[in-house]
């Protein structure tokens, strides 16, 4: 690359110093390099989820029934609002590339735009990212854990949508009094209180007999092939009795979805590659103004700019595996 | 420019004028892949979903090589490996790749077998 600042007479001395085997800046190779080590990190983490995945691989939560939601619209829009934050990373390399391209050409005001453009792509998928964070931990239909630790859902039997538990739990009137630090020898905190208790969702359960329960068990050959297990009446009015608490959302320890490992993984790795993607906006916004400021206009070429591109690009690819790994396969 | 950038992609079927024309290209043949997954993802066809390669659904297989042709262009045009030395370029891509390979048939492997042990094994968990 023109860019590449190379220093000293590279035909002499080979071994002297100053040569360059691989035609890039030092710090264009330790960027490569950061990259690599990170990607390696990340792999690590993508094939930690393999492992748990293919662990419970009869019983792993189906992205499509997770992932549904589309901000200020009301419905199921399985995999709609992801596809957007992809096709905004992806859109924002493109600027990234772009201004990379423009700095070859010392065009200073194209590389500033290019910049700026690239940082709010950023800025949206992060508020996007931190969107589909909050509805994932505010959970949507509510469900039953038994006492394994598993998962049951309820299906409504004459619509065959989900059933949240809220449409069919009983109120049964009684006072819930918080413990305090003066009533007990040492102080617990509260224990997380979902919106109806239990006993009032098994009531509203075993009054409403429309409602089927839904195991975490996917069904392995035959027509339902992929689909979740659906009890039917009795069974369910059975396997209800294997229930012990109400799950509203997603927390580190248990989740409505399913195995209790997709919640972790899923905070864990989207969360490490936001963090990658917030700082990625934290560098683009202090080239930005350094590229205002005409720094690299009086250094004499655009290298940092290529250089932070790198890593942004390397943001994207990472989130083109996310993507495939939590939300298609 | 003292290097020029190679316009070219598909192996030499599609060359472009320009280094800003490459990068629209390359745009384009993203988002169409892009899109191919998502419909895919949403429509789940059943000759892809009830046949299996390998132990693993059809359906999954296209996505994950879909998922590869997209992380190579994006290494390729993007992050412009393609304009490097090869030396360069081989250091970059073969490392993680052989790690990886590596990694990830001792962990499925292993992941199989606890699997297999839950199944058969005389331990209840699914209660």
């Amino acid at each position: 690359m023109d860019s590449t600042v190379t220093t000293g007479t590279a035909e002499e001395n080979v071994w002297g110093g100053g040569n360059s085997p691989l035609g890039a800046s030092y710090g264009k190779m330790m960027m490569w390099f950061f990259i690599v080590s990170d990607a390696l990190t990340f792999s690590g983490f993508l094939a930690a989820y393999g492992f748990s995945r293919f662990k419970f691989i009869e019983i792993w939560p189906i992205a499509d029934e997770v992932f549904t939601h589309v901000p200020f619209f009301h419905g199921n829009y399985p995999m709609i609002y992801v596809a957007f934050m992809t096709f905004i990373l992806i859109m924002s390399s493109v600027t990234m590339v772009l201004a990379v391209d423009a700095g070859h050409k010392m065009k200073k005001n194209s590389v500033i735009w290019y910049m700026f453009f690239t940082i709010i792509g950023g800025a949206i998928f992060v508020g996007s990212q931190a969107w589909e964070w909050g509805t994932f931990i505010k959970g949507d239909y509510g469900a039953v854990e038994t006492k394994g630790g598993r998962i049951l859902q309820f299906v409504n039997a004459e619509t065959g949508e989900r059933a949240a538990i809220r449409d069919f739990a009983k109120t049964i009137p009684g006072d819930r009094v918080a413990h305090e630090n003066s009533k007990g020898v040492w102080f617990y905190d509260e224990a997380y209180l979902p919106t109806y208790s239990f006993n009032e969702v098994v009531e509203g359960f075993k009054a409403n007999p429309s409602i089927l329960i839904r195991t975490e068990q996917i069904v392995q050959e035959g027509e339902k092939e992929g689909e979740k297990t659906l009890l039917n009446r009795e069974e369910s009015l059975k396997k209800i009795k294997d229930g012990r608490l109400v799950v509203e959302g997603a927390n580190l320890i248990r989740n409505e979805y399913g195995s209790r490992l997709f919640a972790d993984f899923f905070f864990f790795i989207t969360g490490f590659h936001g963090f990658h993607v917030f700082s990625g906006v934290v560098i683009n916004v202090i080239i930005f103004f350094n590229v205002i400021l005409g720094t690299y206009e009086k250094r004499g070429h655009y290298e940092m700019v290529e250089k932070v591109g790198l890593y942004w690009h390397f943001v994207d690819l990472v989130w083109v595996f996310v993507f495939t790994f939590f939300y298609l396969v | 420019m003292a290097h020029a950038h190679k316009l070219e992609i598909f192996r030499g079927l599609l060359k472009f004028k320009s280094n800003t024309q490459k990068i629209w290209g390359v745009l384009i043949f993203l988002s169409v892949i892009t899109a191919v997954e998502v419909v895919l993802g949403i429509a789940k066809p059943r000759a892809l979903t009830h046949s299996h390669f390998v132990g693993m659904k059809l359906i999954n297989w296209v996505f994950i090589i879909l998922t590869l042709v997209k992380a190579y262009y994006i290494a390729w045009d993007f992050m412009h490996l393609r304009d490097e030395k090869s030396s360069l370029r081989r250091a970059i891509v073969w490392t993680p790749i052989f790690l990886v390979a590596y990694l990830l048939f001792i962990l499925l492997f292993e992941a199989d077998y606890i699997y297999n042990v839950y199944k058969d094994g005389f331990i209840q968990w699914n209660f």
